[in-house]
């Protein structure tokens, strides 16, 4: 500040023409008419829906009552058996790529690099019919230990596997190169220094877009649709979808819908928290 | 008092080495280690020598880089050697080579009569006899400092939970932190965090520390309180190679002051010899830059 004296310095400031309208006013006026066109949007809306049509198709009670408790016993059970199986078969395969990939053996990191390009680059759907019919069908009697279970549990783990060795991979190599060193300079072998060092400093890194893959399996498990499932291996959108068309309404649809934002709500809030302790802890 | 006794005389047949590596994480419930510390790696021979490191014609090259061009020195058991020398000159290169965080090109590196450039040598047994500390630290940032320092101990010597830990409040006591053993090192000081760092490796039971730079990344207040732990290891006789600018230190604490420059040795001797009366113009002309850095500039550039 080089301020000599108030009077010669505020004597600038209030000089020059005033604009008809100043950029403030300006920005109020363009928000105010936002308001109102919310507002006509949303009356409209309220006026022209046939809120007893609505209701009857998307909220019947009746029809919600009917889904209790297998919503809950059985279709949201196995939508979250299948996601967790499928994230640890994910996350064991993915560690053991990510491992591969940061191999000094260059074929671990060829066969490790292929994986990752060959399960991101196709639909999760792809994979989901190739486990459940290519395979029987390319190996008929072999069978998938586990059942549908089994089959959901290798389709999302491929799949969820790919992302994760990636993420994995940069959460290691985020690792600062001297506590590889500093281990190794205590005794320990390259195994032991990567498992009590590295590899737990890795996972704080990596715990927010794990939570995210989470996420994604939850709503990928839905594919087991295609997989012709029993009633008691129904999950979710499936149950939705049997009973909707059992029902002639949509009510199972919207409630198992809700279950899924009961889960994947809540986490994407965890997620976006851990990322932010992460930051702040930097 | 000496945390360092009890090192079994080298060449005890060793137990199995291999499978230890593959112990699954969780033996943590541990009560009944075996106290025992199989020491002493392949060599028969190290009872008879009278060297704690011998540095035979080491040579490093990265690529097309020569940073080691023939480097030959050995240090006495108890003896402490400051290297300096200008930045780049591989000072940093030679000290990771004797614990072989770096390969060496070519040249021998003999470690209490353990040749370690020796394919056949198990490195990590040899490292467990050589601390290092690192400018940075290094300190384990999701384990407590009681845990940085017993970790190793666990896992590496299979040292028992009580054992380990009497150890680690002996090594931190000594260091001055008793009181910091269940802090984070996120939570101490630069300073603190190095004298951690020393008290780790001084938990293995070093027979040789290496020391590089330990003082270059600290506030300047907080120097002292490292070096001062350095010098009392000096005083008990422990046997130190550091890298260091810190000129007082050498010459009051050295035993013997080696110059590098270009990536070999230019000259060594005692403190006084090497900074009170260097022979050669390029240790003339580092020792002025250091010790009055605002003079003229450099002219040395090879
Ligand atoms: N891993 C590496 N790959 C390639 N070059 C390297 C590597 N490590 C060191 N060097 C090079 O070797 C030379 C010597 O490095 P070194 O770290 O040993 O020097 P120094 O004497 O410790 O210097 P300083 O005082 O700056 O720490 C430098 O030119 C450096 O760039
Ligand atoms: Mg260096």
């Amino acid at each position: 500040m080089t301020t000599q004296t108030p009077a010669a310095d505020a004597a600038p400031a209030e000089a020059g023409p005033r604009p008809a309208l100043s950029p403030r006013r300006r920005r109020r006026l363009v928000q105010g008419a936002q308001y109102v066109i919310l507002a006509a949007a949303v009356a409209a809306l309220v006026s022209l829906a046939d809120w007893q049509q609505l209701q009857h198709q998307f909220l019947q009670l009746s029809v919600a009552r009917r889904m209790f408790p297998d919503l809950l016993t059985v279709a949201l059970a196995n939508t979250v058996l299948y996601t967790l199986s499928g994230f640890g078969v994910g996350l064991v395969l993915g560690l053991v790529i990510a491992l591969m990939r940061l191999s000094s053996v260059a074929p671990y990191r060829w066969i490790a690099s292929v994986y990752i390009e060959i399960f991101r680059g196709l639909p999760a759907l792809l994979i989901f019919i190739f486990i459940g019919v290519g395979v029987p069908l390319a190996f008929p009697g072999t069978a998938i230990p586990g059942g549908v279970y089994g089959q959901v549990a290798l389709a999302l783990g491929l799949v969820a596997a790919a992302y994760m060795a990636e993420t994995i991979r940069a959460g290691i190599q985020a690792v600062p190169r001297g506590q590889l060193e500093a281990a190794r300079t205590l005794g320990m072998s390259h195994g032991l220094a990567m498992r009590s060092i590295v590899i737990p400093q890795a996972f704080r890194v990596i715990v927010p877009p794990l939570t995210n893959e989470l996420v994604l399996l939850f709503k990928d498990s839905s594919l087991v649709l295609f997989l012709g499932v029993s009633l008691e291996t129904r999950e979710l959108t499936k149950f939705g979808r049997d009973l909707a068309s059992e029902t002639a309404n949509t009510t199972p649809i919207f409630v198992a819908g809700l279950c899924y934002l009961l889960i994947t709500v809540p986490l994407g809030y965890l997620v976006r928290r851990l990322e932010a302790r992460h930051a702040k802890a930097r | 008092m000496s945390a360092t006794e009890g090192q079994p005389p080298a060449g005890t047949p060793s137990t199995a080495t291999g499978p230890e590596e593959d112990t699954p994480m969780k033996t943590a419930t541990d009560t009944a280690a075996t106290p025992a510390e199989p020491s002493g790696a392949a060599a028969a021979t190290s009872t008879t020598t009278s060297t704690a490191i011998e540095i035979h014609g080491l040579h490093k090259s990265f690529g097309d880089l020569e940073v080691l061009r023939g480097i030959d020195f050995t240090i006495a058991p108890g003896e402490v050697v400051c290297v300096i020398g200008p930045s780049g000159s591989g000072k940093s290169t030679l000290l990771r080579c004797a614990n072989l965080l770096e390969q060496p090109s070519a040249g021998r590196v003999v470690v209490g009569g353990t040749d370690i450039t020796d394919p056949d040598v198990d490195i990590d047994r040899v490292r467990r006899r050589i601390g290092m500390v690192f400018q940075q630290f290094n300190l384990f940032p999701h384990l407590s400092v009681l845990e940085n320092l017993t970790i190793a101990q666990r896992r590496v010597l299979r040292r028992g939970k009580a054992e380990s830990v009497h150890a680690a409040r002996e090594n931190l006591a000594r260091v001055g932190l008793a009181d910091k053993e269940s802090s984070y090192p996120s939570q101490l000081s630069g300073g603190q965090q190095q004298r951690v760092a020393i008290a780790r490796a001084l938990s293995m039971n070093p027979e040789l520390m290496l020391f590089d730079e330990p003082t270059s990344a600290l506030d300047p207040e907080l120097v002292g309180d490292v070096l001062s732990v350095m010098r009392g290891l000096a005083d008990e006789g422990m046997t130190m190679m550091v890298v260091t600018h810190e000129m007082g230190f050498a010459r009051e604490v050295a035993d013997r002051v080696v110059f590098m420059d270009g990536g070999v040795i230019v000259e060594e001797g005692t403190p006084d010899e090497v900074l009170g009366n260097p022979q050669h113009q390029r240790t003339r002309s580092f020792l002025a830059r250091i010790l009055h850095p605002n003079d003229t500039p450099a002219t040395d550039t090879p």
